[in-house]
């Protein structure tokens, strides 16, 4: 169906060189779009692009806390039909053992570089009349909360509050901008071993569906939200959680 | 890294259990106070503390304070 295809859009998608960002890559890409896929690792973010079907995607290396990597991005990027802010670090700490550059570390990687790409974009004028921006958030943080993330469900909520308001700031421009929610997702963030496959079992079952998410799975909402198909839903977060916060 | 100074760390990580209470031989999964929530600060203890990443399940077949020293020794 016409309205759910990405078919001569122009989408970036940050931290696709792994787990969520590179699915959406190859889901965008599947349902037509031109990309330009960033992330920080180079042998990544290629093989990401290996993987991508249709022509005309290109690669942009950036480590998006740094401000000339940052600036020299926006300055790559042609104008965009779509955006998806994607980069994210996991980082188990209790709240006693925090100390001030954890709290900037995380709040930097997984919100504020986001926020800072955004308003680049837009004063750079690289977003299209009706262009579509999309944060991954979690519900972490904006449904729920987990023993050790204080930081990541900050950076998580603070995402869900800067895509209100741009959603209501933008939408005279007919910018929309939404946000998803996903729950635990199978990717190799989870699989570094921080949590035990124990406890990871025992998580799976508190699930109604029994199982964590796929990237792909989130990767297809981010094309709906992409498509023109969500063309009057703006401010919206679309929680893929497998019934988890139903309990 | 010592072992007296270790046992400090480790115990500091229990609110209710006496400091007292811990020696290298202290089978720490059977005090009344072991939790998943202490499991987790004595891993990110060690990581603060020692800048050694332990895992979970690394840590798993620990049973000792001596032997969870010895962990973190071999990995320093």
């Amino acid at each position: 169906m016409h309205a759910f295809s990405l078919e001569g859009k122009t989408i970036l998608i940050t931290g696709a060189s792994s787990g969520i960002g590179r699915a959406m890559a190859v889901s965008c890409a599947e349902a037509g779009a031109v990309l330009i896929i960033s992330g920080r690792n180079s042998d990544r973010l290629t093989e990401t692009l290996h993987l991508l079907q249709g022509e005309g995607h290109s690669i942009c290396k950036a480590d998006l806390t740094k401000e000339d990597e940052l600036a020299a991005l926006v300055d790559f990027v042609p104008k965009l039909d779509g955006f998806v802010s994607n980069a994210g670090v996991v980082n188990p700490l209790m709240l006693q053992f925090v100390d001030k550059q954890d709290v900037e570390h995380v709040l930097s990687v997984n919100a504020v570089s986001a926020i800072h790409l955004t308003r680049l974009l837009l004063q750079e004028k690289k977003l299209k009349k009706d262009a579509s921006v999309v944060f991954t958030s979690s519900i972490n943080g904006n449904r729920c909360a987990y023993i050790g993330s204080t930081l990541y469900a900050a950076s998580k909520a603070m995402l869900t509050g800067f895509m209100k308001a741009a959603a209501l700031e933008l939408a005279p421009k007919g910018i929309r901008v939404n946000s998803i929610e996903p729950g635990m997702i199978e990717t190799e963030l989870l699989k570094d071993g921080n949590i035990s496959q124990e406890e990871l079992d025992k998580d799976k079952q508190k699930y109604p569906l029994k199982r964590y998410g796929k990237p792909e799975e989130v990767a297809w909402a981010a094309v709906f939200l992409l498509s023109d198909a969500t063309r009057w839903m703006t401010g919206s977060s679309l929680v893929l959680d497998g019934g988890y916060t139903l309990q | 890294m010592e072992m007296n100074e270790f046992i400090k760390n480790f115990g500091d990580q229990f609110d209710d259990t006496d400091l007292s209470t811990f020696t290298p031989e202290t089978r720490f999964r059977d005090l009344e106070e072991w939790s998943s929530l202490v499991a987790l600060a004595v891993l990110n203890m060690v990581g603060k503390k020692y800048a050694i990443k332990l895992l979970p399940d690394e840590m798993k077949p620990t049973q000792t304070i001596q032997e969870l020293y010895d962990l973190v020794l071999s990995k320093k």
